[in-house]
């Protein structure tokens, strides 16, 4: 897997994006060091999958500068923001359901590979090879999330936490530099949220910097080194997890909406 | 003389071109009306128009009705194809995916299209225009009665559609589901109903259309699928779902189409519009009026 | 290759060889040869257009035109300007190729129906062009005189020597064709038709692929339609208009769309239908067509191929 360890560094300037008259991000700034688990956490409609969406290239920004290492990314499509290191996993479950768990994987090898259609049409050796590699670093990615049993079941047909699994393997078979995980607890019980903070950990073993973006308050106290909160597309605190914590303002903004009914 | 001719001539053109493109536009209302309450397009628009014509046919010319009895029942019976083509196609099909519904209608079409042949054979037919065949004179060109008719039934259903859509219960229900189905469920609107309505109300326009511009093109059993393209292109460039953009393109369409045909070539003419369509589906696919962000655009 | 393919293909490989030797032998079948030719030529086609709709999920509406488009160069070369035929394949190939990859790149920008009108229109607008270039093309009327192909001299004008011509050249492009599907290629289709949005967030250059998979089956097409030429030695445009491209489509609907044996199933089982069993029908076998593209799409929406239970399993993995 990822043996580099050269420094990636996330910075994120200034970010905008509206959609007609709605303006989901305005004006958002964070770094990420390398090597960290960086949250993000804030209420419903606060912006953060568009501000992965637009991280990862689905939607150009309508302002602002997103660097990579220091190279700029922002208005770059997603597959060129792929083959720079930036890999993702879904919010809602993006898993090619008509194909086998392993064959969801293998395409995550896709970068990493390059025989092309005649070689391809031809099975000439090269190829051959190739497709030997990368059967064979798929099911280590899959061995690495613990879903090696089910490499020859349809996507399709996995429950939701194996299939979240699943997006993360297939995700780290890119062999990105940075992993931005996109709600990887939603509908996860607690064993199952248990085994995602150790997968995470172990991700981070292997010198890939993760950020996720989380509403599990329990899983993102555990495992953050630091924690940036966001509401109405801006960003309202930043700091370690016992800062963000105590703060009066990202209480508030969780808070916030439960004080009307409390006063009945 | 020349400038006399040559002023008659394009005049010529142009009602030909705005009678020609009444019938897309119609045509491309009828696509509007099915996509905004359903999302799909009905690529057997174009067979409604052919039936009401070929329909027509039979109850002026074999059945010797009354013109305004005829009128009424070719419209009555092609309303009454749309709505089975519904129920028997369409409702049982709820969940299916985009490529299902394109194929589904594509084949409907065709078995309109067989039994159409079955029926009449493959020989154009025509009827008597509805007042006579004396024609009108106008800066120099003969225009045909049968032209103002067009027209008129043109701007007739462009007034009963605003009405209905702008001030009816059903109009406004239709209009609710096109904009969000499960909020109008929620609310009590039989989303079933709205869409059996819109196939039906799709039919009826269509059989207008085909009525109406017979007796100056006649009609044939396969006119549907051009009908049914242009009018596509008609829809998609006045901006899918848009009701006047679908009238107003397809009189532009019309227009073009007749000016090429007379002043550049007559055989390229069908590929004018098809050219155009193409070249709105790259640049501009939300079309003149359409909404950018509102363009849908279904994936399989 | 995996062993379902391989056995499948073996299977194909006995029954083409004993086919021949059968049809030739019961006069009451002897035509069955002949039609056989047209279901190859036709499996060309599909197996291009399978790869397109059933594992890269596009449409294509105007498939007919490629088809013509091979078609009418080899013949205009051959007779206009007495090329070789083999060259003039090759011409048609390139023509074609570019044809499409000119057209594919916009339209497949375009998604569901949007995609499907377009390619219906560029089918219409070719097919008008058929019909108008009558200097080029002959018009409607067509022409005909078109030499029939021969290989080192040894000239293919017996139906065996065509029959066997032409399935070799299916089998041929059947064993490409499932070598991409189970490759990086293949995967990176099938992904861009579950997800787009995944497979473009692993690097998948997805609007090149399209293109690519489009510009390869109206290769296919073009082929197909320069075989077609030089059997039939005559061509007019109404052999490729928009109910040629909608009978292309349902072949691979009604066989099963997913999967590229569906594609052979489906077109087999429809030329024969369409030439030998429908026969009594005459022009009304539109009427046939229509109803059983709406019976299949209805009832049986992954194709016929399904019902074959050893098929299902090579479905599984396509």
């Amino acid at each position: 897997m990822n043996t580099e360890s050269s420094p990636v560094f996330l910075h994120v300037e200034n970010l905008q994006k509206s959609f007609g008259g709605v303006q989901a991000l305005k004006g958002l700034s964070f770094k990420v060091s390398p090597g960290i688990i960086k949250a993000i956490i804030g209420p419903n409609g606060a912006g953060k999958t568009t501000l992965f969406n637009v991280i990862t290239g689905v939607f150009p920004p309508n302002g602002g500068a997103i660097a990579l290492n220091g190279m700029s990314i922002e208005g770059c499509k997603a597959r060129e923001i792929a083959r720079l290191g930036v890999s993702r996993t879904f919010q809602n479950v993006e898993v090619f359901g008509r194909m086998t768990v392993l064959e969801n994987v293998m395409v995550g090898r896709h970068i990493q590979s390059r025989a092309g259609i005649i070689s391809t049409g031809l099975r000439l050796v090269g190829m051959r090879r190739e497709e030997r590699q990368i059967r064979e670093s798929a099911m280590q990615h899959l061995a690495f999330v613990g879903l090696e049993n089910r490499a020859t079941e349809l996507a399709a047909n996995l429950p939701l936490g194996e299939q979240k699994l699943l997006e993360v393997a297939r995700a780290l078979a890119t062999d990105p530099k940075i992993l931005l995980l996109d709600e990887p607890a939603g509908g996860l019980n607690t064993r199952e949220t248990e085994g995602l903070a150790a997968l995470i950990h172990r991700i981070l073993e292997q010198g890939i910097t993760v950020v996720l973006v989380e509403h599990d308050m329990n899983l993102v106290m555990d495992i953050s080194d630091e924690i940036m909160v966001m509401n109405f597309g801006e960003k309202i605190a930043e700091g370690k997890p016992k800062q963000i914590k105590n703060d009066p303002l990202v209480i508030e903004a969780y808070l916030g909406e439960e004080v009307d009914y409390s006063d009945l | 003389m020349t400038k006399i001719t040559l002023t008659g001539q394009l005049i010529q053109y142009l009602f030909t071109g705005v009678t020609v493109g009444s019938i897309y536009a119609m045509v491309a209302v009828g696509f509007n009306i099915i996509y905004n309450v359903t999302e799909i397009i009905n690529f057997a628009q174009g067979e409604f128009v052919m039936l009401g014509g070929l329909i027509m046919v039979f109850f002026t010319v074999t059945a010797k009705l009354p013109l305004p009895l005829a009128f009424v029942l070719t419209v009555a019976a092609v309303t009454g194809v749309g709505a089975l083509m519904e129920r028997f196609t369409i409702n049982p099909l709820k969940n299916a995916s985009v490529l299902t519904m394109i194929i589904v209608t594509i084949a409907v079409s065709i078995l309109f299209k067989g039994i159409a042949m079955f029926v009449w054979g493959k020989n154009p037919y025509i009827f008597p225009p509805f007042s006579g065949s004396k024609p009108l004179f106008f800066f120099g060109a003969a225009i045909q009665t049968q032209t103002l008719w067009v027209l008129f039934m043109t701007a007739v259903m462009v007034v009963l559609m605003t009405i209905f859509f702008k001030k009816t219960r059903y109009g406004k229900a239709m209009l609710a589901c096109a904009d969000n189905p499960e909020a109008a469920r929620l609310v009590g609107i039989r989303v079933n109903v709205m869409i059996l309505i819109s196939f039906a109300l799709s039919a009826a326009i269509g059989a207008v259309a085909g009525a109406v511009i017979t007796p100056i093109s006649l009609m044939e059993y396969d006119r549907g699928a051009l009908l049914a393209l242009k009018g596509f292109g008609a829809a998609v460039l006045g901006g899918l779902g848009s009701f006047y953009g679908a009238v107003v393109a397809g009189i532009f369409l019309g227009i073009i189409e007749s000016m090429c045909a007379g002043l550049v070539s007559s055989g390229y003419k069908d590929a004018v519009a098809l050219i155009l369509l193409l070249l709105v589906l790259y640049v501009r696919p939300s079309g003149l009026f359409g909404n950018v962000e509102a363009s849908k655009i279904k994936e399989f | 290759m995996q062993s379902s393919n391989r056995k499948a293909l073996l299977g194909l490989t006995l029954f083409l060889i004993l086919f021949p030797v059968v049809a030739m032998n019961v006069s009451a079948i002897g035509h069955y040869l002949d039609i056989m030719i047209f279901v190859g030529i036709y499996c060309l086609i599909n197996m291009g257009l399978s790869l397109l709709m059933g594992y890269a999920g596009q449409i294509s509406l105007g498939h007919a035109a490629f088809f013509g488009l091979g078609a009418y160069t080899s013949g205009i070369l051959c007779t206009k300007f007495a090329m070789s035929p083999w060259l003039a394949m090759v011409a048609g190939v390139g023509i074609t190729a570019l044809v499409a990859y000119i057209v594919g790149v916009p339209s497949l920008k375009l998604k569901g129906h949007y995609l499907a009108m377009a390619t219906l229109g560029f089918g219409v607008i070719v097919h008008i062009f058929f019909n108008e270039e009558v200097s080029l093309t002959g018009g409607p009327s067509g022409f005909s005189d078109i030499p029939g192909l021969s290989i080192l001299g040894f000239s293919l004008n017996s139906d065996l020597s065509y029959y066997i011509l032409v399935w070799f050249l299916v089998l041929l492009t059947l064993i490409f064709s499932l070598n991409v599907i189970h490759s990086r290629i293949g995967r990176a289709l099938r992904s861009l038709h579950d997800s787009e949005l995944a497979a473009d967030a692993m690097g998948v250059e997805t609007s090149r692929y399209k293109v690519m998979i489009f510009v390869l089956s109206a290769v296919y097409a073009s082929v197909a339609g320069s075989l077609y030429t030089h059997y039939v030695g005559f061509l007019s445009p109404s052999s490729f208009d928009f109910f040629l491209s909608i009978k292309l489509v349902m072949m691979v609907v009604v066989g099963g769309m997913h999967n590229i044996w569906g594609a052979l199933l489906g077109t087999w089982l429809l030329t024969f239908l369409g030439n030998e069993w429908l026969h009594v029908f005459h022009d009304f076998d539109i009427l046939v067509y229509g109803a059983i593209l709406l019976a299949v799409v209805m009832f049986l929406p992954d194709g016929l191929v399904h019902l074959v239970p050893r098929m299902s399993r090579v479905w599984k993995r396509g």
